[in-house]
């Protein structure tokens, strides 16, 4: 079965309004939670057992992340939802907002009670603007019904929601930078410790989850974290959403369970286009090592079975690279993006991104030198661990993956001045 | 330089800015001043002046530098005129391997200009962008505050035609 959790309107018209949610059983689960008094422990538990872990990327385990607010002092606390959807590859999160937006505003109301945060912020990528429109429509409508502001379900919880937009940065998916944002500030990241359950938004403890993450917890909450977890494999509960995108005939977000075959989800798709052929993976968005086709065949999709390939799940974002992919163009294009959204801050960041671009735009026009392949490899290594944000390694993994399989490519660029793949095109 | 003037953000502009204010703490204005920007601009026909900036600054009772800071770190924010409307090309890595190239090329000897370039008429500026969350739709472009996917030659030639 696909679809199950947070598409589950897809098959509605319309399926974005509150009509379509309430008919899928929308908002029943923050009424049982509220009526019902339902200890945020009990919540935070259920989430432990269905393993549901951050979908933005860093796949940290939600339940242990809300156990770390401070719920029981007084005082101004947030959630914030991570809707700064930036990460290649990626496109699942604007779905989410176009088509179940109300999905979303459960899961965070649901969030707010269990981590006392009476106010909530959705940060939405800025050029998202339907998905913006269609969240705010939905908003509006939640408030009308009373599912959003004073009171609710007549009961002595308040949560009021507001969204964000951002303005074209990808280091604001970076959750502090993302605070920082909100705050109307350049988006560069805090340096950690303190965390945000501590000091968050406005200095106030927060929690910050991604779309797909609280746009989840409805259906956990409805139908227990044991079901969820189910859909999954022990550690790597649930389902997920596949955002595919390259030369497949259907690409497409997927929402499906986790550990599901690569191999299926390809055929899913309908496999390749026509003329086409399998070459490589990136299986969890551009930061995510690249995966040669035939390994891939074997790897299942979920955290455990990505890294055991040398890669990570990221944020689920197939990239498919077929066989008239040139993998030097491939990363000197990524290589060009970190360079462009590294926020300044961290001086290994700053500068290394610019180093790796510049080689790699060498190489690909055919000036590469026989040293350069050590240089990206020194300069991505020397990157990693020496910055306040992962956008550093975030920058450097895809030059050490591209580096382990394709070598070859890069050596031909140097030696003969030209691409192995595009038959001499550069 | 232009003295900074509340006057220059209109009274639409200043309700739209007053909404976004609504939604943070009374002592944060500060945050709502990617909005204010957004707003100013687009007010503006699409880019930014020092005093518009100026003027966002004492609307919000902010530094002007903290207002620059801003307007200089996020991507969406222009500071040269751009043309009435502005062709937003990702050519990032899912864009690419779908033919994003192609696209640009299109679009180049199209409009008769290079990436970062205005029509002489003013009516296009083609503005090459990151990764714009659209991936499985593949190639991409975003104007104003559309997006049109799987594109080629002949559905950029539609899209031009029905902006004219």
């Amino acid at each position: 079965m696909a679809n199950e959790v947070c598409f589950r309107t897809l098959h509605l018209d319309e399926p974005w309004t509150l009509e379509s949610y309430l008919s899928v059983g929308g908002y029943q689960s923050l009424k049982k939670i509220l009526t019902e008094k339902i200890p945020a422990d009990d919540i935070i538990e259920q989430l432990k057992i269905s393993a549901l872990r951050g979908r933005g990327g860093a796949g940290f385990p939600t339940g242990l992340k809300w156990s770390f607010m401070p719920r029981q002092t007084e005082g101004q606390k947030y959630i914030v939802c991570n809707s700064d959807e930036g990460e290649p590859g990626t496109c699942k999160d604007r779905d989410i907002l176009r088509y179940n937006p109300h999905q979303l505003i459960e899961g965070m109301a649901i969030a707010g009670y269990c981590i006392g945060a009476d106010t909530g912020y959705n940060y939405i990528r800025g050029e998202f603007w339907e998905p913006y429109s269609r969240f705010d429509n939905a908003l509006k409508e939640a408030r009308e019904a009373g599912y959003l502001g004073d009171k609710l379900f007549g009961t002595d919880f308040n949560f009021e929601l507001h969204s964000h937009l951002g303005g074209g940065a990808y280091v604001c998916g970076e959750e502090t930078a993302l605070l920082e944002s909100i705050e109307g500030k350049k988006g560069q990241p805090r340096f950690k410790p303190p965390f945000p359950a501590g000091f968050g938004l406005y200095g106030k403890p927060t929690t910050i989850n991604n779309t797909e993450t609280l746009a989840s917890v409805p259906v956990i909450v409805e139908k227990g974290g044991q079901w969820f977890l189910e859909h999954g494999k022990p550690d790597n509960g649930g389902t997920k959403i596949f955002a595919v995108s390259g030369n497949v005939k259907r690409p497409g977000n997927y929402e499906i369970d986790m550990g599901t075959p690569f191999s299926e989800l390809l055929e899913m798709c309908g496999g390749m286009k026509d003329g086409y052929k399998l070459k490589a993976v990136i299986p969890g968005g551009s930061s995510s090592p690249v995966i040669p086709g035939d390994q891939m065949m074997d790897v299942t999709m979920d955290y455990d079975g990505i890294q055991a390939a040398g890669s990570m799940l990221g944020s689920g974002a197939v990239i498919i690279l077929d066989d008239k992919v040139c993998m030097v163009n491939a990363l000197a294009r990524l290589s060009h993006f970190y360079q462009e959204e590294s926020c300044g801050q961290c001086t290994p960041c700053r500068e290394g991104t610019g180093w790796l671009s510049r080689i790699m735009h060498r190489i690909e026009h055919g000036h590469g030198k026989q040293e350069d392949l050590d240089l990206l490899d020194k300069v991505a290594g020397d990157i990693m661990g020496r910055t306040i944000c992962a956008l550093g390694e975030a920058a450097s993994m895809p030059v050490k993956g591209f580096l382990k399989h394709y070598r070859d490519e890069f050596q031909y660029h140097i030696d003969h001045k030209k691409c192995m793949v595009g038959a001499g095109s550069k | 330089m232009p003295q900074a003037n509340n006057e220059l953000i209109n009274a639409a502009s200043r309700v739209d800015i007053d909404q976004w204010v609504a939604k943070y703490p009374a002592d944060q204005k500060q945050s709502a001043v990617m909005a204010a920007l957004r707003i100013v601009q687009d007010q503006n026909g699409g880019w930014l002046t020092t005093a518009l900036m100026d003027a966002v600054a004492d609307y919000l009772d902010m530094d002007k530098i903290h207002v620059y800071e801003v307007a200089t770190f996020y991507s969406m924010y222009e500071h040269k005129p751009v043309g009435k409307h502005k062709i937003c090309v990702c050519t990032n890595i899912s864009c690419m391997v779908c033919g994003s190239g192609e696209i640009v090329e299109h679009l180049e000897d199209k409009l008769d200009i290079k990436m970062g370039g205005t029509t002489e008429d003013n009516r296009f500026t083609l503005k090459e962008v990151e990764c714009l969350g659209a991936c499985s739709g593949a190639p991409m472009i975003q104007i104003g505050e559309n997006y049109y996917e799987n594109l080629d030659a002949e559905r950029i030639d539609k899209i031009l035609d029905e902006l004219k």
